[in-house]
């Protein structure tokens, strides 16, 4: 009974030794990240910097692994800015830089780890092996660190070609990309926890496993991963919160919809047995919806009010944002069915996989394809 | 009474949740096309696009302006319609669930939830009341206790907020779409309609637009372009609608001191600024402020934003060089200012020039690009994010210009010329692109500079070796030092002439010419070796021509110059098909920016912006905002009945019931002596 009763006490009250010491290393960091580089910043940045704090404590106190992913990042991140001593010539020169924890390494490292979690996961499902699964979770941990940890360091590279470079990694579709298979990696780890199974594994990580082929693709045939300044319109805080709320919405719609394609499996028979109960695959698929239309509907007006400051207008039609809007709409229209008695089961989990479509093609579809203010990312 | 219930009937379709997910998905589907077709160009691009007899169907249809027409407006309209439409109706229902506790729910109705449960009560009814409500409000629950025969009620009640997050986000969006329609074109529509306003032909002077096309100051919503020369000033927008414009008078001048154009090294903008000066037109007091990209600037309701820039009539010099064999002026002084359209004179009698652009600097990659890569594709692409694999050698190539010239029959050539002579394959030469249709890509001659950086010696020996009047003497020269002292006469007469009609080939035609001589007379098996001839003819008369210019040159070209005449041949015979009677050089500039500013008033925005924050907070309360209702019937007869019921159906209902039934169960069940006084349970 007590048991019960704590899990649902009062937040604070629910925290422990560890959450404490956890909080106080971040607010050490971020205080001393803004003692270091305040001048690199102005009032908007130390605002989000200092916002990024209790959202930070907040997941750490509700999902505890998150801490310790959190201080790796950090870590990682951290002993390579130490072994680059502000001269970027080492990236080449010193093997751990150069084989492990500069930031284009640590992204090959991640793309490799996502590639083998991958197919851990896949092992884990087909031949029923418990082992593989854990597996493929422990990698994908340590893809989404190196992930994490190379954009750090990416961003100090980029201060280190020039202050007026310098700038945080969410501004063009190499950086996103990355981005967005490190959150649909997490959020697939939350989920895996919160629902106790690793079953869902192998159709989340194929997803993220075909974002990491685009990169690849486009890493070694564009040479997308030279880091570029920041042309005037991108130079604003706006970017800082537009951009990785837009992509906490298109990794949770890709999670959605790799869990109705699971969610369609299961319901035809197909790995039954190995497979989530429908109920259980619904669920996480509401719930990612859910969680990626809230983002996405912040996201999206972020993007207006950054428009209305960049572009003169908070709305106009720009493919990106017509696309962006037909992307809300799908959801919101989602979210509307399964309201519906009677339009749940199979019809919600087909929906969710075009939505996939959808969502892809506003994500890099309008760059492929229409042109626009929003040209920054063209292939 | 019919009409009534048709009236009801309409209601209630309007306001159903199939109604609303029609319509978002008929929104989404009307966006698409928007996007597919590119919207708001000039309707002359249409017109190519289409042809003739579909571009007025589309434009009937509003398809160059999607958002604008129509029909998306009404489907915008219906979504209004009908969000407004649900949230009446949803309002009195919702309301009174989020007030009422239910306390009233009979027995029966509660053992029909589809979460109930039933166990042993070990104490007292009163006792198990105070732990009840102990615990629901520890839960967070507010409850309510309703007494009957043998047994009483408590029923509770959390996150009825949910409900109100409903009326957040629905409001918001009716909000933000009557928001958006008073800042998109429809005032404008009206008052086109209303007010007689007709649109007009863009090119035109801005003193010449007619006052019918011109807006007052009392318009309370525009969006349109200010656009300022460097010390110059405006006091109007021009407001692009459909083919045309309007002109929006502004209750302020705005002068432009200065454009501030900053790029980073590998050429990409940097920084767009404008100082500019605001003057009231009323009051007379001005303010002087710098605008940037990112960094607008509101005065007098209008908000400024920095849009574009452009050139503001940059003052040209350039030189012309003529391309006739025989110029009665050989160059030329021009003066000319960026959009100018000038007839020309001299040796391009006939002719217009209309400067298009000038470009104060051109940043290009100089690498070799077909030089092998170090490393293998992997190895490249680790280590730091700064270092390009591919190589790249960004430079400044120097100032570039770019105009057409137009013939009398109204035909126009497109001409882009730099400055400076640019370094290629080891060599200098200064880039002059032609191309006949805006939508090609230049074709660049290359014209070999001179010893003293100019092309004054090519354009010389230009006009030796394609001056028919010369050809005579040249071949005369080229044959006595081809081939020796001791020809016979005849040979050298032979050669001579051989050399005479190579050098009138190439004059009409160029190398082109040649070739085709070639196909034309000569056997296949042949045709390398005469090639081989005739290249030798012409090489050997550039020189003769060049020692005609340079009485003092030494007997044999030396590498340099060997490599001059080569090249100059080669651009000689690309000069044949350039198209123009000249070659404009530019010698010198004063640039002159102009900003492009954009003047907005949006009377919609404060509506769009609170809509937006109630659709945060709605949709959020809405999707994490739980409500639970739990009941719990505790009978005199030692049982009690525990009922939950959620607006939503999902797995976290499943659990709260199980964890509430549990805790319940464990908690009423304690016999009264093993615990006398139980103490609440410690967190
Ligand atoms: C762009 C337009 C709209 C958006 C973004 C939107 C958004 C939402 C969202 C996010 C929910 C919550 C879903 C959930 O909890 O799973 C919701 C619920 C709902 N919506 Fe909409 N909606 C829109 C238009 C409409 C329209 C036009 C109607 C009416 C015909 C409508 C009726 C409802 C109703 C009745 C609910 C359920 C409320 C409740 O039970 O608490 N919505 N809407």
């Amino acid at each position: 009974m007590d048991m019960t009763h704590t899990e649902h006490a009062p937040l604070l009250r629910r925290l422990r030794a560890g959450d404490w010491i956890y909080t106080l290393a971040l607010a050490g960091g971020a205080l001393y990240a803004l003692g270091q580089y305040r001048q690199f910043m102005d009032t908007y940045e130390q605002a989000i910097l200092l916002l990024t704090l209790p959202a930070f404590a907040l997941m750490g106190w509700q999902w505890k692994p998150f801490r310790i992913y959190l201080a790796a990042c950090a870590g990682v991140a951290l002993a390579s800015i130490q072994l680059y001593q502000g001269d970027l010539a080492r990236a080449e020169q010193v093997f751990f830089l150069k084989y492990l924890i500069s930031s284009q390494t640590a992204i090959m490292w991640m793309s490799a780890l996502f590639f083998i979690a991958t197919g851990a996961y896949l092992l884990g499902l087909l031949a029923r092996s418990d082992f593989a699964e854990r597996t493929g979770s422990v990698l994908t941990w340590c893809a989404c660190t190196m992930g994490i940890a190379g954009l750090l360091v990416r961003w100090y590279e980029s201060y280190l070609i020039g202050t007026d470079v310098g700038h945080i990694p969410v501004s063009n579709l190499y950086e996103v990309f990355v981005l967005f298979s490190i959150i649909t990696g997490l959020l697939y780890l939350y989920y895996e926890e919160r629902y106790a199974t690793r079953r869902m594994g192998a159709f989340v990580l194929l997803v993220i496993s075909a974002a990491v082929s685009f990169l690849l693709w486009y890493t070694f045939s564009r040479d997308a991963q030279e880091i570029q300044p920041l042309i005037p319109a991108l130079q604003s805080y706006w970017m800082k919160v537009h951009v990785p709320a837009n992509f906490i919405g298109y990794g949770a719609f890709a999670l959605a919809a790799m869990i109705g394609v699971a969610d369609l499996l299961a319901r035809k028979g197909i790995l039954a047995g190995r497979l989530p109960a429908p109920e259980v695959l619904d669920d996480v698929m509401y719930k990612a919806i859910a969680i990626g239309f809230a983002f996405f509907t912040i996201a999206t007006i972020l993007g207006a009010l950054w428009a209305a400051e960049a572009w003169g207008t908070y709305w106009q039609w720009d493919p990106k944002e017509t696309w962006a809007f037909i992307v809300w709409l799908n959801y919101a229209a989602w979210l509307h069915i399964r309201l519906t008695k009677g339009l749940r089961g199979a019809m919600l989990a087909w929906w969710a996989v075009i939505g996939l479509l959808v969502t892809a093609f506003a994500f890099v579809g309008v760059n492929m394809f229409l042109s626009g203010l929003h040209s920054y990312g063209s292939l | 009474m019919r009409h009534r219930s048709t009236a009801r009937t309409l209601y209630e379709l309007l306001s159903s949740m199939r109604f609303a997910i029609s319509l978002l998905s008929i929104l989404a589907i009307a966006s698409v096309i928007g996007t597919v077709l590119k919207q708001n160009e000039p309707y002359n691009n249409y017109l190519n696009q289409f042809g003739p007899f579909w571009f007025p169907v589309f434009e009937k249809l509003g398809l160059y302006a999607v958002y604008n027409s129509v029909w998306f407006l009404v489907i915008l309209g219906f979504l209004v319609i009908s969000t407004t439409a649900c949230i009446l109706r949803q309002a009195k229902p919702m309301v009174r669930d989020m007030q009422s506790y239910r306390e009233h729910a009979r027995e029966a109705s509660l053992a029909q939830f589809q979460h109930h449960a039933r166990f042993p009560i070990g104490q007292t009814s009163a006792a198990s009341q105070t732990r009840i409500l102990d615990y629901l409000q520890r839960q967070g629950f507010r409850s309510r206790v309703n007494p009957r025969e043998g047994a009483v009620l408590i029923a509770a009640r959390q996150g009825s907020w949910t409900r109100i997050g409903y009326f957040l986000a629905h409001g918001a969006i009716v909000l933000i779409c009557i928001g958006g329609l008073l800042d998109g074109n429809l005032p404008l529509k009206l008052q086109m309609l209303l007010g007689d306003k007709r649109i007009t032909n863009g090119n035109q002077l801005i003193s010449d637009i007619p006052e019918s096309s011109r807006l007052g100051l009392d318009n309370w919503s525009f969006r349109g372009n200010v656009f300022i020369p460097e010390g110059k000033s405006a006091r109007q927008a021009v407001l692009n609608v459909q083919d045309g414009v309007l002109l929006q008078d502004l209750p302020f001048a705005v002068s432009l001191r200065k454009f501030h154009l900053e790029h980073y090294s590998t050429g990409m903008p940097k920084r767009f600024a404008s100082d500019i000066v605001v003057t009231d037109l009323r009051s007379g007091q001005s303010f002087e402020k710098t605008i940037e990209v990112n960094k607008p600037f509101e005065v007098a309701g209008i908000t400024l934003y920095q849009a574009s820039f452009e050139d503001g009539g940059s003052h040209l010099t350039l030189r012309s060089h003529a391309l006739a064999p025989q110029p009665q002026e050989a160059t030329r002084h021009l003066k000319v200012d960026v959009g100018d359209s000038l007839a020309l004179q001299g040796e391009a009698q006939g002719y217009t020039l209309e400067l298009g652009s000038f470009r104060p600097f051109n940043i290009e990659n100089m690498a070799d690009e077909t030089a092998p890569a170090e490393g293998s594709a992997l190895e490249r692409h680790l280590g730091s994010g700064a270092r390009s694999s591919a190589r790249k050698d960004m430079q400044n190539v120097g100032p570039s210009i770019q105009y057409k010239l137009r013939d009398n029959a109204g035909q126009a050539r497109e001409y882009m010329n730099y400055m400076q002579p640019i370094e290629q394959d080891g060599a200098r030469y200064f880039l002059a692109g032609m191309r006949t249709d805006p939508a090609l890509p230049f074709r660049y001659m290359r014209i070999p500079v001179d010893a003293n950086n100019t092309p004054d010696s090519w354009f010389a020996l230009r006009r030796t070796l394609l001056d028919p009047a010369r050809h005579t003497e040249l071949a005369r020269r080229f044959s006595l030092v081809a081939l020796g002292p001791d020809t016979s006469d005849t040979m050298r007469a032979r050669m001579q002439e051989t050399a005479l009609k190579t050098l009138d080939l190439f004059a009409r035609g160029g190398f082109e010419a040649l070739g085709k001589f070639i196909e034309s007379t000569i056997p296949a098996a042949e045709r390398d070796k005469a090639a081989d001839i005739f290249l030798k003819i012409l090489e050997g008369s550039a020189w003769e021509a060049w020692r005609l210019q340079h009485p003092d040159a030494p007997k044999t070209p030396d590498a340099t110059l060997d490599r001059f005449l080569r090249d100059s041949l080669n651009s000689m015979s690309d000069s044949l098909h350039y198209g123009a009677p000249v070659y404009l050089q530019l010698d010198g500039f004063e640039e002159v920016r102009a900003t492009v500013l954009q003047a907005t008033r949006s009377p919609g925005k404060p509506l769009v912006y609170l809509g937006s924050l109630l659709l945060v907070l709605g949709v959020f309360a809405m999707l994490y905002v739980r409500e639970r209702r739990l009941f719990v019937l505790v009978k005199d007869q030692g049982e009690a009945l525990l009922a939950l019921s959620s607006n939503r159906k999902s797995m976290d209902v499943d659990q709260d019931f199980a964890r509430h039934r549990d805790a319940l169960a464990q908690l009423l069940d304690a016999r009264p002596a093993a615990s006398p006084n139980p103490a609440p349970p410690q967190a």
